[in-house]
């Protein structure tokens, strides 16, 4: 247990929310059954899936501390666009369908409190300094791909913002490397759709801390994958979407991806 | 420079180097297998202007750029493969980061596409290929890249598909906007005919300098960057605020400046990383378009502030 505000021993991180609120509800109990003091979102709440609403009430009745996303500052500030950081045609096709649905099915008093999140958390992991943030700790919405990421760049990040540790999502693909001096960096990935790797669940991870090592556990997560397809489809959100959910393999939004990631997935 | 000279380069902003997140290497210089009529540096078999960069110089680069924490590498001439150390020199790169050739690929054959997948498979980094390619057929390619450039780009394609990779194709967008629906399906169609089944491509604007100025004309008087355009615009889109370049005479700003006498910034990473004034009308092109040089998968991070309609109001 925690004996200071800011300072844990065992947490659950997760990004990209998506509105999978399927998804978020399987997490928070799993993650209370592998023994996380507290949770932790690195943002992007809306997007891609169905009734962005539902996503909320799950976030507060377990306390997750939120970071903001480029979705949510988005949404928040009534922005004509998600600020995704996309450069192909394509992929700012899909995601302005996703964007416009989002946007157009998100109460009020969510998009203010969205507006207010904070853009990074600081909290200590036993002895380590840990920075939580939604691309990188410079940008939200900076791209840090595991295949176009060089270790000397994030030893870099570690050393001009201070930490041991710095978390990170957006990509929505999780990996995690450690660095020199016991530091580390954590793409937490997301839970709102699968890992292009033609399976359904989706991935979190539960970070903990003893005396002097992080040990970084991604936890594959089985929610009702059927259901939130379902949902999907009464909201009249493309095909192409529910094909992602269904089959495991992403199909819009890829130009983005380098080419180790994508050669991973199917299309 | 007299009171009006310095009036009008004051008109220009000066941007600093907020981090040195892609690192180029002009590996071949300026000179090149092909002759493309739209090359912005005017590369070709006979342009020495630059030349080659060996082994040993992008080795002491590369780790002279670990200190700065470069993110990428990019790779590009002229055409790449014309230096004889390529391979070497990607296989040095990729302990140290991700790299990109940009090429036409023609001087890669299928045993050199197989070696370089080795390379990829053993490193934790990805290594991609962006192959220039400026038409879906041979009509459209070859009058700008020359005569049976499309089949041999084409044949290089396919075996560097082959050896398991995913090219970008990248084309110069030479056709008029309402062509564009039209070209883009044209490329996809090709594409996949010849096998490539997931292609990706990437398009860019048309650089109007060297060859292309010759082509087309250049740039006009009101294509500039000015100081009262800078305000409100995201400058981590201009690819002299993240980027340097190398070539055999030093650190330039820019990829696409290499030919400008005060593009060359100095002999060392340290030298080069000073502000540079956006003088050029090329620097026009990098304003309207941004992120026209790195990788998809480097994103844009345009951070936008325009407000939804009904928000105006």
């Amino acid at each position: 247990m925690n004996n200071k505000p800011n300072q844990y021993q065992c947490i659950a991180v997760f990004g990209g929310v998506y509105s999978n609120h399927y998804a978020l509800d399987a997490l928070l109990k799993d993650g209370r059954q592998r023994g996380a003091e507290a949770f932790f979102c690195l943002g992007d709440l809306g997007a891609f899936g169905p009734n962005p609403n539902k996503v909320f009430p799950l976030l507060q009745k377990e306390n997750v501390q939120v970071v903001q996303g480029n979705y949510d500052h988005s949404i928040g500030n009534d922005l004509n666009d998600c600020q995704c950081g996309y450069t192909d045609p394509t992929d700012n096709y899909y995601a302005k369908i996703s964007y416009d649905y989002t946007y157009a099915n998100t109460d009020e008093r969510w998009k203010a409190w969205m507006k207010e999140l904070p853009e990074e958390l600081r909290i200590d992991l036993g002895s380590f300094k840990m920075l939580l943030c939604h691309g990188s700790p410079r940008k939200t919405n900076e791209f840090l791909w595991e295949s176009t990421t060089s270790t000397h760049f994030l030893e870099k990040l570690c050393r001009d913002y201070h930490a041991d540790a710095i978390l990170a999502t957006h990509t929505g693909l999780h990996w995690s490397r450690r660095l020199s001096g016991n530091r580390h960096f954590i793409n937490v990935g997301s839970i709102g759709r699968p890992a292009n790797d033609g399976r359904q669940h989706v991935w979190y991870a539960i970070l903990t801390a003893d005396d002097d090592q992080i040990h970084v556990e991604f936890i594959p997560l089985e929610y009702p994958y059927k259901a939130l397809a379902e949902e999907m489809r009464s909201e009249r959100l493309p095909d192409t979407f529910i094909e992602t959910i269904e089959s495991g393999y992403w199909t819009t939004c890829m130009e983005v991806l380098p080419g180790k990631e994508r050669k991973r997935g199917k299309w | 420079m007299n009171e009006h000279q310095h009036k009008q380069t004051s008109r220009h902003p000066s941007l600093e180097l907020e981090s040195l997140d892609y690192l180029w290497f002009q590996v071949a210089g300026t000179l090149c297998n092909l002759m493309c009529k739209h090359c912005f540096i005017s590369a070709s078999p006979t342009n020495d202007a630059f030349g080659l960069l060996s082994l040993e110089a992008v080795q002491e680069k590369l780790e002279e750029s670990v200190q700065y924490g470069v993110k990428e590498y990019y790779f590009t001439g002229g055409e790449p493969f014309i230096n004889e150390d390529m391979i070497p020199i990607l296989r040095s790169a990729m302990c140290y980061g991700p790299s990109t050739v940009l090429t036409n690929a023609i001087p890669i054959t299928q045993d050199m596409a197989f070696e370089m997948a080795e390379i990829e498979q053993e490193s934790i980094y990805s290594l991609e290929f962006r192959v220039s390619l400026d038409g879906f057929n041979a009509e459209m390619n070859d009058a700008i890249r020359g005569k049976h450039t499309f089949r041999r780009t084409i044949e290089a394609i396919q075996r560097l598909v082959k050896a398991g990779f995913l090219p970008i194709i990248t084309t110069v967008m030479t056709w008029p906007e309402h062509k564009h629906e039209e070209v883009m399906a044209g490329f996809l169609k090709t594409l996949k005919d010849v096998g490539y089944t997931r292609p990706r491509l990437k398009m860019l604007p048309m650089i109007k300098l060297g060859g292309e100025e010759q082509r087309t004309g250049g740039y006009t008087d009101t294509e500039e960057v000015t100081n009262d355009m800078m305000a409100g615009f995201d400058t981590t889109q201009l690819i002299c605020s993240n980027s340097r370049v190398i070539s055999d005479k030093g650190v330039h700003v820019c990829p696409i400046l290499l030919n400008a006498e005060d593009s060359l910034l100095g002999g060392t990473l340290e030298e080069g990383i000073k502000p540079y004034k956006l003088k050029h009308k090329a620097c026009y092109t990098c304003y309207m378009n941004g992120a026209i040089c790195s990788n998809p998968s480097s994103g844009s991070e345009m951070l936008f502030t325009e407000k939804l309609e009904s928000h105006h109001e």
